[in-house]
């Protein structure tokens, strides 16, 4: 299959539930440089009690939602997905886990009142409630496929995320809190599968994430490295520095 | 209520004035607070009439200057605050300001931020309780709409049984808050022309507040505003007390609206354009009418309110008439797109976005707004504000070409580059948050084209 007729497949994961993050906008951002590039995405709503079919998709995308949401989704996902969804990742297709969605990635959520909310584990991570939310700008020194970036977007969790051995971190932590607050990593990556507290939403800020999610999904679908014709970034870059100097000052003016 | 507390605060008020911070809308009630805890409630009980509290994510500010112009034409005296300075202090501020003045204030008409309201209710123990609606705002300040709802669950149950609550029938979450209780007065808006296709993106709350089945909605007004049903338990929107039965747009000038309530119709034209102003006109009727005003004072009350500060308020520069639509979350912005869109000529933008404290120092939800249709007719667009390079991009994604758009982050600047690429004559459209609103409205009231807020009345 050659990379000039192919249409990427997303399966986005509780469209519906888990969208409060302007999720929506990593998607169009997604299909945006696809089709700058000639290249199609398809995507593929899988709600609640939706089956995931072996196969069908390359990339999966799984966004934040509201508390009472998310606990409905949880309890769906071990149900009804988290096996065929582990397959999925195991036999290489990516993964964008944002949010709710990287706390979901992992092995669990456990509550303030002790309550234990199910993670497919995909990623190794664990997490636990917090006394507070971790709030405000974030900007990471980021790790992928050997390339260092600087990253940029904004958190918003209760939740306190460490990472297992199975898991690295997308990156360390240069303003703001991270996965916790306290070790100074920020999101987790097994394989192509990426989770992070990074909002904003992430990609039109950080369209190298974008490429690189991109690319692990062509190579997916077509079985061989596809190398992605460069776009003009000079907006990108420009609100990415933006950005960056905002999350630097001092906040609340 | 003794002395030498409202002395000290009001003298707090003066100075801040004179220093030219804020106006002084919130210092004085501070001290005040600071001084005597009580004096919110000791100050309340002092108005014969009682007092009225408005909270809503999305119109408070433009409703209750709508409520406090029927009040007036029904001859009443009133002390109000002013949008901004909406919380506690803001509150007692106004109280504080009343005070000796005579003929002494009756009643108290308050616009209360959404999460001070459950205090303020506590303190002031309104007397009617206008709640309007709930929609996605700044996540980073309030936490998530459910936390909210929840206090509110709370405060309007521990309502004393005289008080009124006013509650909107088309917000499912706003509805669900009367469960159980009598007495309550509700309003929506029975007009079926003004339906939407389907659920906007923005939308939330469109499951059973009761059972959590998804809500599925006969008509879709405004966000989740509508006409909504429950599959799964058999809950529904009730048919409302007060009812917009005809609404009529003006294209972007202003509504007409027929009201049916329970003393009689109300029939008014107002200078406000768009949908989310024939709500804030209905709920302002609801809020009246609890309050018992008579509905020919109302129709006069809502033909005489102009537009609030930044809320549909017009303004003329270099012969270019510009009219400022707040828009501060997704689903205000998206009244303010299809606002904008009434108009047939393609209209000239200036869309301005801060990430301040007040605005929320959050802004994917720029991406929650179906700006689209809006581009796609766009004569001219003019990007600003502290973030003004996430708009830019927001419509780069959208599909909009860079070369037909300008980002210019420097507001003063942006403004006179959008008012110079708008024909002599013609209209400029603002679409800003609340601190740009606020920025952009300094640079006008210093160029002698607008009034400064806190001289409003
Ligand atoms: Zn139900």
């Amino acid at each position: 299959m050659s990379a000039a007729a192919v249409t990427l497949r997303l399966g986005h994961l509780y469209p519906g539930e888990m969208n409060i993050y302007a999720d929506r906008g990593n998607i169009a951002v997604l299909e945006r440089r696809l089709a700058w590039r000639g290249l199609g995405l398809e995507v593929t709503g899988i709600g609640i009690g939706d089956p995931i079919v072996a196969g069908a998709h390359d990339l999966f995308y799984l966004g934040g939602g509201q508390d009472r949401d998310q606990a409905v989704v949880a309890e769906d996902l071990a149900r009804t997905k988290a096996g065929a969804l582990r397959e999925a990742v195991a036999g290489g297709a990516a993964g964008l886990c944002v949010c709710g969605g990287f706390q979901l990635a992992g092995h669990g959520y456990t509550g303030t009142d002790g309550s234990r909310m199910p993670g497919v584990g995909i990623l190794d991570l664990d997490t636990v409630a917090g006394p507070t939310r971790l709030i405000g700008n974030l900007v990471i020194e980021a790790e992928l496929d050997g390339e260092r970036r600087s990253v940029v977007g904004f958190e918003n969790h209760a939740g306190r995320t460490r990472l297992g051995p199975g898991s690295r971190p997308l990156g360390r932590v240069v303003q703001g809190h991270g996965n916790n607050g306290e070790d100074g990593l920020e999101g987790g990556v097994t394989g192509r599968v990426i989770g992070t507290y990074l909002h904003g939403p992430l990609l039109p800020k950080n369209p190298w994430i974008a490429d690189t999610l991109i690319g692990w999904a062509l190579e997916h679908r077509t079985g061989a490295p596809v190398a992605l014709a460069p776009l003009d970034d000079t907006m990108e870059e420009e609100a990415h520095a933006a950005a960056v100097a905002r999350a630097t000052r001092r906040r609340g003016r | 209520m003794t002395a030498p507390s409202v002395t000290i605060a009001r003298a707090a008020g003066r100075l801040s004035r004179r220093l030219g911070r804020g106006g002084g809308t919130s210092l004085p009630g501070k001290v005040l607070l600071k001084l005597r805890p009580q004096a919110l409630s000791e100050l309340g009980r002092e108005l014969p009439r009682g007092v009225t509290v408005i909270s809503a994510t999305n119109g408070k500010t433009t409703t209750a200057r709508l409520v406090a112009s029927c009040a007036r034409e029904a001859g009443w005296d009133l002390v109000a605050n002013t949008s901004g300075a909406n919380l506690l202090s803001g509150v007692a501020t106004a109280l504080l300001d009343a005070q000796g003045r005579r003929p002494a204030p009756e009643a108290g008409l308050f616009e209360v931020d959404e999460a001070a309201l459950v205090e303020v209710a506590r303190q002031l123990r309104p007397r009617v309780l206008l709640l309007m609606n709930l929609f996605r705002d700044q996540l980073d300040r309030y936490g998530e709409l459910e936390h909210l709802a929840a206090l509110w669950t709370r405060m309007v149950a521990e309502l004393p049984a005289s008080a009124t609550p006013v509650l909107n029938a088309d917000d499912p979450a706003i509805s669900a808050l009367g469960a159980g209780r009598r007495g309550v007065l509700t309003f929506g808006i029975d007009d079926t022309s003004v339906a939407l296709d389907a659920l906007p993106h923005a939308a939330d709350s469109t499951r059973c507040r009761l059972c959590a089945h998804p809500l599925t909605y006969d008509l879709v007004s405004l966000g989740h505003l509508g006409h909504w049903r429950c599959e799964g338990c058999g809950a529904a929107r009730v048919s409302p007390d007060v009812r917009a039965t005809r609404v009529t747009l003006h294209g972007a000038t202003g509504i007409a609206v027929r009201i049916e309530t329970p003393q009689g119709p109300v029939e008014a034209e107002l200078p406000l354009p768009g949908l989310h102003n024939a709500y804030n006109a209905t709920a302002a009727t609801a809020a009246a009418i609890a309050m018992g005003i008579a509905p020919d004072a109302i129709a006069r009350g809502l033909a005489a309110s102009p537009a609030a500060f930044g809320r549909g308020e017009r303004v003329t520069l270099d012969g270019r008439r510009l009219v400022l639509l707040l828009a501060k979350n997704p689903t205000g912005a998206n009244e303010t797109v299809r606002t904008v869109l009434l108009d047939p000529e393609p209209p000239h933008l200036l869309i301005a976005l801060n990430d301040r404290t007040a605005d929320g120092h959050d802004i994917s939800w720029i991406w929650d707004v179906d700006y689209e249709p809006l581009l796609a007719r766009a004569a001219s667009l003019t990007l600003t504000g502290d973030r003004a390079h996430d708009l830019a991009l927001r419509m780069r994604y959208a599909g909009h070409p860079a070369e037909r758009m300008t980002v210019i982050p420097d507001p003063e600047a942006a403004l006179d580059h959008a008012v110079a690429t708008a024909p002599a004559g013609g209209t400029l459209y603002v679409l800003p948050t609340y601190t740009a609103m606020l920025g952009l409205r300094e640079t006008l009231v210093r160029r002698g084209v607008a009034e400064a807020f806190w001289r409003e009345r």
